[in-house]
């Protein structure tokens, strides 16, 4: 607080220096390697998926903040649209982020929130539940959803020789449970002999799959499989079945991989003999991608596939991790 | 006006004028006890976390408080009448869901409308139905004489199985030029300050006016403190409660009408467990729940608290932000005790 009011040639030559000040701030600022502050935004370990996904995300954060001192990550996780909604805002409002990585709990209502971000300079990478808006992200890293749904239909149809009664459970409203769908019926289709009696919502749960298994044994006399589309699913399924006694159902499919499943698949279960890989290992390659990256002011590619591969008896081996928490 | 109370304490607000206090301006500060327990938390979220004081951080506090405090307003009016109403949080999720595929309907349907018609006409619709389900309430439990919590156990499952039932289960999500439209509702700022924090400052101060200043006000403090006793002195004892009731309807359409542009979808976990907030809201706040006096004021103060509470608990890592809602359980408890004296 100055009480005398300063000289014309002092106030200018302050003025002078601040603004030589603030032009070799920006000039160094645009020499130097960006200071990253990643944000991670995930769902809770509801199931076995995302319990892999919330320990894999947490791997990454230890390595590559172990291998990288400008880099800062925050790992959030969610159990509800608006926590995670919350969570995204406060990244940026909060802890200043300038790149997020998320995994939307649904692609349709964190849409806006991330496209929020998005505007004010975060740099956006989607993994695995798409935003119903690409333009609302930077780069998507994903399973092979398509693959995820062909490759049982093809399975399921050589099983069952191209007849034969299939229900089908759904996971979580989002995109990547429309592609898995959509590939399903597709390959389905050009078997004309097996029918597709329902397909309702388990949404990656057991308690769920259970009860909507519990409704398609009452309801459906004949099923010849099930397409449990997830493995955790799967489990409830198998209950439901065991439960009812039922002895129609030859084939339970689940996915992803969860090492209890392939177990089964290696010791020669009667119903669970295949399974499909989608490891939540993805989680990982997209924090690392992202951080690299970013850390050299780089895109990633708009689009990253990471394959799916059917697990039968012959490979089961090459996908059982029992250190692994999925 | 209303005879003397033979019960021994006496609330502020059942009278426009000063209290019969034994100590001057006592009667004041536990009024003001919320309200010096925000101030003390703020500050010392403060400290705990510098930037907690931001701006940026406040506003979203207060916007994510919008939705369950313009509720809770309309719910303070409901319990100090006597009632209680249980199916808010369905009844905004049905709202939604409504609003979400009427608006979707419009834009698919022959001769569109423009975008801000339909979205006006969807908030239009929301309030509408606010009004009607507040009212359907109302009849019930006047006309019916069916206990308000059952009358809103029996609604809250109905609304939220239509819900369910709209959605198929799944997710009821706003056509995507809409949302755009839409979306600064809640995204957008007015003179710094975001649109849901002015609704709500709005709905605050209508809500008080009306408490505290009307008729209608008095007549709802006093059939909440005795019933039988106003309807000797001549209140409309059922048509103010059909109003509380109606007036619960529209906060929570206006709370849903804020709501929706948030996520731009509705899905059968839209709203749940909002009625437990508000309730919880209006409880911190200094109201009894046994009805017959209340603050609006306090319901704002105390829908903050739990809000601030939960953000603290977010900006520092004193205990796992899984426990937050054992913290705010804790606080209602110890205010409710604090309180137990008042009536």
């Amino acid at each position: 607080m100055r009480f005398t009011s300063p000289s014309p040639t002092r106030s200018s030559t302050r003025l002078a220096v601040a603004l030589a000040l603030a032009a070799g701030c920006g000039a160094s600022h645009a020499a130097a390697p960006e200071k990253v502050t990643l944000g991670v935004a995930i769902p809770t370990a509801t199931h076995g998926f995302t319990g892999g996904i919330v320990w894999w995300a947490n791997q990454a954060k230890k390595e590559l903040e172990a291998a990288n001192p400008t880099l800062k990550v925050i790992v959030k996780t969610a159990a509800s649209t608006p926590e995670q909604a919350n969570q995204v805002q406060d990244l940026l409002v909060v802890n200043k982020m300038n790149a997020l990585v998320i995994l939307p709990l649904e692609s349709a209502s964190l849409t806006q929130p991330v496209s929020q971000v998005k505007n004010k300079g975060v740099y956006v990478t989607v993994v695995d539940r798409g935003l119903t808006n690409p333009a609302a992200q930077n780069a998507y890293v994903a399973g092979d959803n398509a693959a995820f749904g062909r490759l049982p239909a093809e399975y399921l149809a050589k099983r069952l020789n191209g007849k034969g009664n299939i229900v089908i459970l759904r996971g979580m409203p989002s995109t990547i449970d429309n592609e898995r769908v959509n590939a399903f019926q597709a390959e389905i289709k050009k078997h004309p002999g097996i029918k597709v009696l329902d397909a309702k919502y388990g949404n990656w749960n057991r308690d769920d799959a259970f009860k909507v298994t519990q409704d398609y044994l009452t309801r459906f006399k004949a099923i010849d499989a099930v397409w449990a589309a997830d493995d955790d699913m799967a489990i409830g399924v198998l209950k439901a079945i065991e439960q009812a006694k039922r002895t129609d159902v030859k084939e339970v499919f689940g996915g992803a991989g969860a090492k209890f499943a392939v177990k089964k698949v290696l010791d020669g279960d009667k119903l669970v003999q295949a399974d499909v890989s989608y490891s939540p290992k993805f989680i990982y390659d997209a924090i690392k991608m992202t951080a690299t990256a970013r850390l050299k002011g780089e895109a990633l590619p708009a689009r990253t596939i990471i394959p799916s591969v059917l697990i039968t008896r012959d490979n089961a081996r090459q996908f059982y991790f029992p250190e692994s928490p999925y | 006006m209303q005879p003397t109370p033979t019960t021994p304490s006496t609330e502020p607000a059942s009278k426009p004028g000063p209290k019969p206090a034994a100590i001057p301006g006592l009667a004041h500060l536990k009024a003001a006890g919320p309200l010096i327990a925000l101030i003390l938390l703020c500050i010392a979220g403060a400290f705990l976390n510098p930037d907690f004081a931001t701006v940026d951080n406040l506003m979203n506090v207060l916007t994510r408080t919008a939705f369950i405090g313009i509720i809770a307003v309309g719910m303070t009016f409901v319990i100090v009448s006597g009632g209680i109403d249980l199916s808010v949080g369905s009844m905004a999720a049905l709202i939604a869901g409504a609003m979400i595929v009427a608006m979707n309907a419009l834009v698919a349907g022959a001769n569109p409308p423009g975008p801000v018609g339909i979205v006006a006409a969807g908030i239009a619709l929301a309030l509408v139905f606010g009004a009607a389900f507040g009212t359907a309430h109302g009849l019930l439990i006047t006309r019916g004489r069916i206990e308000p919590f059952i009358v809103t156990l029996g609604t809250l499952g109905i609304f939220r199985a239509m819900l369910t039932w709209l959605s198929d289960g799944g997710a009821l999500t706003l056509d995507f030029n809409l949302a755009e439209t839409y979306s600064p509702v809640y995204y957008q700022n007015l003179l710094g300050v975001p649109v849901p924090v002015w609704v709500f400052a709005l709905v605050a101060i209508a809500g008080t006016v009306i408490l505290n200043r009307t008729a209608y006000g008095q007549h709802v403090q006093a059939i909440g403190s005795s019933e039988q006793v106003a309807r000797y002195a001549a209140i409309r004892v059922d048509r103010a409660k059909v109003l509380t009731y109606l007036l619960l309807g529209v906060c929570v359409a206006i709370a849903t009408i804020l709501y929706v542009p948030r996520l731009g979808s509705a899905t059968p976990t839209t709203g749940i467990l909002w009625e437990l907030e508000a309730i919880a809201a209006v409880v911190v706040g200094g109201t009894s729940l046994r009805g017959g006096a209340g603050r609006i004021m306090g319901t704002v103060v105390g829908a903050i608290l739990l809000s601030v509470i939960g953000n603290i608990l977010n900006l520092t890592s004193i205990i796992s932000v899984h426990l937050n809602p054992a913290v705010q359980g804790v606080v209602i408890i110890v205010v409710a005790y604090l309180q137990r004296g008042r009536r």
